[in-house]
């Protein structure tokens, strides 16, 4: 329990809690207003359109704002040092290293993808998959008001992303990963001596074909089913564009739009996948090349 | 009491001074609300009026204001920390140590910089979702959000270059983590996909660029310290105002399509 409340007391983690507690109000917040919007038929937003005047009905509200949040870092900035620790040491590790909080969710990604992947590619298509979103989503309702009826598919994609995948990273990042990066639970005292045994095998091993030959070369037979596999992902775009390609939105879409909607949400779930293979089946990779691995 | 107040004010508002700074009196009227917000440089950021619920902190969360808040207190305690600290190997952490120890509130400025550069990752990240929610990102303001993911993105890069500058364990550790990853880039680091064959190797690869060596060392110190205090604030500052104008020229905080609206 001590290492519980060690933990959340490190100066730096207290930011991860604030984030936690605002993050799941928020989300609480408006979802209810999204609701009661639905249920009305009309949004809240829409009864408030008059006009008022910026002094003081806003500024009023800017100003209130802006004195909370100083007063609140002032409080925390006076009980809570920022920390220092031991002058640094490029020869000394600490175990764990840990990135800053806001990057543990991609860390967290690396036990499951090599860097190339968790570290380059991913955080690339995060940020070029988000200004692509106002491009890619064709729905022009909900704009403006809080919805959920009328954009399931979007709020779900995007709350998955920002909700699941970042958000409950970094507190896992954060409150579970201990010495060697291996899980603890939070109220557990960590053990530098910990040995998790590697026992992962990869894709293609569990239909029997080794990933390399006894001279150690790669087998083209395990590099085939690797590729096949990941081929066989990505149509899945294909396959549902040509079940669903009447349909109001597909059209709406365009080839082009779809390829990318549909490749951006194929990549994104593939990590949810690639992490349940890993903690069932131990799956290390799914397609191993010379140059790269899946 | 209170009426010679009240006389020495009516006399003040009355000079040459008092005239030639404030442009209008303090009555209660349309026009001097409306004169409020045009006639001062920094309110008038805003138009002279908006809808109702873009003054309603349960629809905006107040997000954007609150961000953009924290990064005024970022640069005011910025430039503070500034004055104590040089970007050098050898001098760094001990300048930490002294600004920490014998400077006349000096933790708390430094303090107030480290919490308010957290909160502004969490209050960008929750101003993103909000927008996300509402549909702000629709037309017409489509290009503002694109504007704002690089906005996110640089007060990442602001966070992490800040992050190196106290050089003790904590920090170097943790841009090393973030730092190795480059190594990985494909095409472009010595240990990404086909970097190798184009000819990368640890010492002239993307990785090296960004420390200025091989490893986090005190190159990488100035390099992060140089990105930190004067190209990555500035290029954020530039954007933000491309957001703020944006937003107005979009027609404001979006709402739901109503006649009102229109007028
Ligand atoms: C340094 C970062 C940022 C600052 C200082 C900032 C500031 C603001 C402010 C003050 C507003 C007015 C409304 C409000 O407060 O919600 C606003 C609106 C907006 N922001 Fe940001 N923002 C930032 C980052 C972002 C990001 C990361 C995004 C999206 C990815 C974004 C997209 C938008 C959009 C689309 C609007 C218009 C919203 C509407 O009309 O309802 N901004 N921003």
């Amino acid at each position: 329990m001590h290492h519980l409340i060690s933990i959340l007391s490190k100066p730096d983690n207290v930011p991860i809690v604030l984030m936690l507690v605002l993050t799941i109000f928020y989300t609480w917040h408006s979802m209810s207003r999204a609701a009661r919007n639905d249920r009305q038929g009309s949004p809240d937003e829409a009864m408030l359109s008059d006009k008022v005047q910026v002094w003081p009905y806003l500024v009023k509200v800017e100003f209130l704002a802006a004195l909370l949040v100083m007063g609140l870092l002032t409080v925390w900035s006076i009980t809570l040092n920022a920390p220092l620790e031991a002058p640094a040491n490029p020869s000394l590790t600490p175990n764990p290293s840990k990135a800053p909080w806001y990057f543990l969710g991609l860390q967290e990604i690396l036990v499951y993808f090599d860097p190339w992947i968790a570290g380059v590619t991913i955080p690339s298509l995060i940020i070029l998959g988000l200004c692509a979103i106002p491009y890619i989503d064709v729905n022009p309702k909900g704009n403006g008001y809080y919805t959920f009826r009328e954009r399931r598919f979007a709020i779900l994609t995007f709350c998955f992303g920002f909700l699941v995948l970042w958000v409950s990273l970094i507190v896992l990042g954060t409150f579970f990963r201990g010495p060697g990066w291996n899980l603890f639970m939070p109220w557990e005292e960590w053990d530098t001596h910990r040995v998790v045994a590697l026992t992962n095998v990869d894709w293609s091993e569990l239909f029997g074909v080794p990933t390399r030959r006894v001279d150690d070369s790669l087998n083209p037979a395990a590099m085939a089913i690797g590729t096949a596999t990941v081929l066989a992902w990505f149509s899945l775009g294909f396959v549902f564009y040509l079940w669903k390609r009447k349909s109001d939105v597909v059209r709406k879409l365009g080839p082009l739009r779809y390829s990318i909607v549909a490749g951006l949400f194929l990549i994104m779930t593939a990590l949810p996948v690639k992490i349940i293979l890993r903690l069932t089946l131990n799956i290390k990779y799914i397609l191993v090349t010379p140059w790269f691995n899946i | 009491m209170l009426g010679i107040f009240d006389t020495l004010r009516e006399k003040m508002q009355k000079t040459d001074v008092y005239k030639s700074v404030f442009r209008h009196n303090y009555q209660d009227t349309q026009r001097n609300r409306a004169l409020q917000i045009v006639d001062n440089v920094f309110l008038h950021l805003h138009p002279v009026r908006i809808t109702r619920h873009a003054t309603n902190i349960g629809f905006t969360w107040g997000m954007g204001g609150i961000t953009f808040l924290l990064f005024i207190v970022l640069t005011v305690t910025g430039v503070i920390l500034m004055f104590y600290y040089r970007p050098a190997a050898e001098y760094a952490y001990d300048d930490m140590k002294y600004l920490m120890n014998d400077v006349a509130f000096g933790p708390l400025m430094r303090n107030m910089h480290r919490w308010a550069a957290h909160a502004m990752v969490i209050t960008v990240m929750l101003h993103m979702f909000r927008v996300f929610l509402t549909g702000s990102y629709k037309a017409p303001r489509q290009f503002n959000w694109v504007v704002g993911v690089i906005l996110l993105t640089l007060t990442l890069f602001l966070s992490f270059t800040g992050y190196l500058l106290p050089w003790d364990q904590l920090a170097i550790w943790a841009v090393t983590v973030g730092t190795n990853m480059a190594r990985a880039t494909p095409f472009l680091g010595s240990e990404g996909p086909f970097g190798p064959e184009l000819g990368m190797k640890i010492n002239n690869d993307v990785r090296f660029v960004l420390l200025g060596g091989t490893q986090v060392g005190p190159p990488t110190l100035l390099r992060f310290y140089v990105l930190h205090c004067i190209f990555l604030p500035l290029v954020g500052a530039t954007l933000m105002i491309v957001h703020f104008w944006r937003i107005r020229k979009d027609g404001g905080i979006s709402g739901p399509d109503t006649d009102a609206r229109k007028s």
